[in-house]
């Protein structure tokens, strides 16, 4: 099994004022292709520093970050725009839906950065709002939609180019706790259809369910990694803890 | 699944198929949209441009209007002008705005960049999430810019056009009034045409200059950005 994502000795000082922070001191992580993992950790525990590094969307200040083997600090500007156009999906917490398109003008944008013709977009599109049931709203803008309707719209965009990786960003934060069950569920679903490997950052435990394994970051380190068969006792003692 | 995402990069051609795209026709219909659907405030930004490009074209009009009164050669028509306070001398024929209209003209053009440049760059201040979620889907720095630019060069295209003709029938208007019917038949419309054509051009260019810096903010956003929780 090919680490999809490998993750060497990252660490991360930001300056913050006069004052420096060390967001990451030291992570090393392996994550294989087709893996559901969520990261978890307090906030400012460096959890979001350590998600971005791996979405590309940010350079660790020494360190390597290897997708697929490639060690992403050596892409340029365009090998970086056409990595988070076909390989990588990106969801929000806060959704980020494009507030002046349709659903499917969404989910479609993506493929028509990839060099998608319009037709074929447009007819994958459809495919993909219907597989996140959403079918019959494919002309609706975000703000007639509610929050898990607009979250299933980002996860039809996130797949858009069939990527390798899919990151999400505290997918559930911001909705309540049955549609943040139902987009959980799906994001499981989906990944499994199509061998997709999720990697989440949260601090939803709804999330530890569905996870192959669970990366706990704590201070800049990993504290620990869980898979998912030593999970469920440490979620009652969570639980029983809270 | 299996394939690699990225093969060997050795061999890898190069650029061809690691393009990211966004055809112009598609661009075109992103910033038309965008503008569409912030209809209300495209409004006011390009309502600034109207009234400056309309104050241009209102100027070079009146004094083409001026103009073709003294080409007239008509003794009545030099006097009415002389009467409603051209400076003409005695062998005078033609009119040229003074320094102080110039200067007038200079400063509202400028006032108005000032108001382009403002407006737009609350426009991108508005729009950090919307950018940086569309760098996360692949967007490069040039397609941004080539969105603002684009938007703004339609804004700037209604609003010159708006500006200048409003400038020149208020133009011809008082024209009119002042001088009566028999002044505006001796008016080169050629000359008219091309004060519009003028007062739109430059209004066009303000436009796009205005841009220019926020939609450098805007392209070299980092896509990070669109992650952050707080807008």
């Amino acid at each position: 099994m090919s680490n999809v994502v490998r993750v060497s000795g990252v660490t991360k000082r930001f300056r913050l004022g006069k004052i420096e922070v060390q967001a990451l001191k030291g992570v090393d992580l392996r994550i294989d292709r087709g893996e559901y993992l969520s990261i978890m950790g307090p906030s400012g525990s460096g959890k979001s520093t350590l998600f971005n590094m791996i979405g590309g969307l940010d350079k660790p200040s020494t360190g390597k970050v290897f997708i697929d083997e490639v060690d992403i600090a050596q892409l340029d500007a365009y090998e970086l725009a056409w990595l988070r156009c076909r390989k990588i999906g990106y969801i929000f917490q806060t959704f980020n839906i494009i507030q002046v398109m349709t659903a499917l003008e969404n989910v479609t944008l993506p493929m028509i950065f990839a060099g998608v013709a319009n037709d074929a977009a447009v007819q994958k599109g459809m495919k993909l709002l219907e597989q996140v049931g959403l079918g019959d709203r494919h002309s609706h803008k975000p703000f007639e939609m509610s929050g898990g309707q607009q979250q299933r719209v980002a996860i039809a965009r996130a797949l858009a180019n069939d990527p390798a990786i899919i990151l999400a960003d505290e997918p559930t934060g911001n909705l309540d706790l049955t549609t943040g069950e139902e987009i959980i569920a799906l994001l499981k679903r989906l990944s499994q259809e199509r061998g997709v490997t999720v990697i989440s950052a949260t601090h939803d435990f709804k999330m530890l369910n569905v996870s192959d394994r669970v990366v706990w970051i704590r201070d800049g380190r990993i504290d620990k990694i869980e898979n998912r068969e030593e999970l469920s006792i440490s979620i009652g003692r969570i639980g029983a803890r809270e | 699944m299996q394939d690699r995402i990225f093969s060997n990069r050795a061999e890898a051609p190069a650029s061809t198929n690691r393009l990211v795209v966004l055809p112009f026709g598609k661009s075109v219909e992103i910033a038309y949209k965008s503008i569409r659907v912030r209809f209300f405030r495209s409004l006011i930004t390009t309502l600034s441009l109207v009234l400056a490009v309309s104050f241009l074209s209102f100027t070079d009009v009146s004094n083409d209007v001026a103009n073709g009164m003294l080409a007239s050669g008509s003794v009545e028509l030099r006097q009415a002008l002389v009467r409603a306070g051209y400076d003409l001398g005695p062998e005078a024929n033609n009119v040229a705005s003074s320094p102080k209209q110039r200067w007038i003209l200079i400063l509202s053009l400028l006032v108005c960049a000032v108001g382009i440049v403002n407006a737009q760059l609350m426009a991108v201040t508005e729009r950090f999430r919307e950018i940086g979620t569309m760098k996360c889907l692949g967007a490069l720095d040039r397609f941004v810019l080539r969105l603002f630019i684009l938007e703004a060069g339609m804004q700037g295209l209604a609003g010159s056009v708006a500006g200048a003709l409003l400038g020149a029938v208020f133009a011809l208007l008082a024209g009119w009034v002042r001088f009566g019917g028999a002044a505006l038949q001796q008016v080169a419309m050629m000359h008219v045409g091309a004060s519009v054509a003028a007062a739109t051009g430059i209004g066009v260019a303000l436009s796009l200059l205005g841009v220019l810096y926020p939609a450098l903010v805007a392209a070299r956003m980092q896509p990070v950005e669109a992650m952050r929780v707080e807008t």
